[in-house]
């Protein structure tokens, strides 16, 4: 069983929407048990950092997905989940993400109108080429996901990050350790690479 | 690079997808959910669901529609028509939107673009402006076109862009429906006054004239006409955009 957890974020249904489309039925949750018990769990979330860390505290399920991917089962973080799991960022300083992957999350300094939104380009990093989920999803000349975000992803070690895009500079956009991968657009809103990285994601072994 | 982008528009009245010249001589174009569902798998990059029949308020009905075609749909979904509130907005995300367009509300209320920017981010906020040349100005209409303010659109999109919007959905009301192509002029001057994405809309009859628009600055060109009643296909145009060297998706 899948399930997505529901900790009061917008934007769930789509991604519940995506995961049936790509043929894979998903229980929205915001009950830590069924959490923890489901074999694959999606961290998806558009909203505020500090807002969103505390409610995960709060309510059992920040522990929930730390024991999910302590047991090495698949963790897929979308946009505002995918920056939840690193320790913090600048959106609000001095909360506690889940400290699930190395790095930090900073807004981006650029001369260009933030947020950036739109299709941009991922291109697979070395890591990213030989992983078991964006491997075959990106291949070797990438594709294109739709991104609506000021915050980004920094400071990841290089083989941690998956994928890169470009947005006056290049940025991780996709990120990941053992069964952990984040991507910081929407799988849900990128049409068929967007379902076809959701089914990767529901039959990927790590 | 972002990718420009190609957004079918589906204009709604009374359920059906609906197409005019200069918004008046409506004729019907299909079923809302259905050329959603048709665009989606075809390849649009988003989709806009305007309620034009709606300018007073945000109705039920519409919402319920809204619903129906965020089912069907996996790329970002602007809706607009009869919202006028933070709240108004805020129902109409819960039903699927992404993304929400306000038009008469902005000009009678324009502080209702910072309040929906802090409420939704200013991701969420596309702003409407329909214009018709009037007197060598570019005059900003509402109420479906039929009433002119006194507003000049280039120094209103400035203002917009200060309060929050996300982005400028500009409307030739002169090229409406004439499939004469986009107000280049227009589009190019907005496109060069703000840093935010401008749409282009209103003329578009041919392949050509998409590109065109994106030549003049459009971050994304808004296309009804040669969709709904041409039949032709969302990747007939990347092919042929691409070709004349617009970055857009493969």
């Amino acid at each position: 069983m899948i399930a997505v957890v529901d900790y009061g974020v917008n934007n769930l249904a789509s991604v519940v929407r995506a995961l049936a489309a790509a043929g894979h039925p998903a229980t929205l949750t915001a009950d830590p048990d069924v959490v923890r018990h489901a074999d694959r769990v999606v961290l998806p979330g558009v909203g505020n950092y500090g807002r969103a860390a505390i409610t995960l505290r709060v309510t059992g399920l920040g522990d929930a997905v730390r024991e999910v991917a302590a047991a090495g089962k698949p963790l897929l973080g979308i946009c505002l989940g995918q920056q939840l799991f690193f320790t913090g960022s600048e959106e609000a300083p001095g909360a506690a993400g889940l400290g699930l992957l190395p790095g930090r999350v900073v807004r981006f300094t650029t001369g260009l109108h933030v947020p950036h939104v739109g299709w941009s380009e991922v291109t697979p990093t070395p890591a990213g080429r030989s992983h078991g989920l964006t491997g075959p999803v990106l291949g070797d000349a990438g594709a294109y996901f739709y991104h609506v975000h000021s915050f980004h992803p920094a400071d990841v070690p290089d083989e941690c990050v998956l994928g890169t895009a470009d947005y006056d500079g290049p940025f991780a956009t996709i990120v990941g350790r053992d069964s952990i991968v984040g991507t910081q657009f929407h799988p849900e809103k990128s049409q068929d690479a967007g379902i076809g990285l959701m089914r990767r994601f529901a039959e990927w072994t790590p | 690079m972002l990718a420009r982008r190609i957004i079918p528009c589906l204009d709604v009245a009374d359920g059906r997808v609906v197409k005019g010249v200069h918004f008046e001589e409506l004729r019907d174009a299909g079923d809302p959910v259905e050329q959603a569902a048709r665009y989606d798998r075809e390849g649009a990059d988003e989709l806009v669901f305007l309620d034009i029949a709606a300018s007073y308020e945000l109705r039920s009905t519409t919402l319920a529609m809204v619903s129906r075609v965020a089912e069907r749909l996996f790329i970002p979904f602007t809706v607009g028509g009869g919202i006028r509130s933070v709240a108004d907005a805020g129902a109409a995300l819960r039903a699927g939107a992404d993304k929400v367009a306000v038009n008469t509300a902005a000009v009678r209320d324009p502080d209702l673009v910072s309040r929906l920017a802090d409420a939704y981010g200013t991701q969420c906020v596309v702003v409407a402006v329909d214009v018709r040349r009037q007197a060598g100005r570019y005059a900003v209409m509402v109420t479906g076109g039929r009433e002119a303010t006194p507003l000049e659109a280039i120094d209103w999109i400035r203002e917009l862009e200060n309060r929050g919007a996300g982005e400028i959905l500009l409307t030739s009301m002169d090229r409406d429906g004439t499939r004469s192509g986009y107000d280049l002029e227009l589009t190019r001057t907005a496109a060069d006054a703000v840093d935010i994405p401008i749409i282009a809309s209103g003329g578009a009859g041919s392949f050509a004239h998409l590109a065109d628009a994106f030549e003049a600055g459009a971050h994304g060109v808004l296309a009804a006409s040669i969709f709904h009643l041409d039949q032709q296909t969302i990747a007939a145009a990347r092919a042929f955009l691409r070709e004349r060297g617009v970055p857009v998706r493969p």
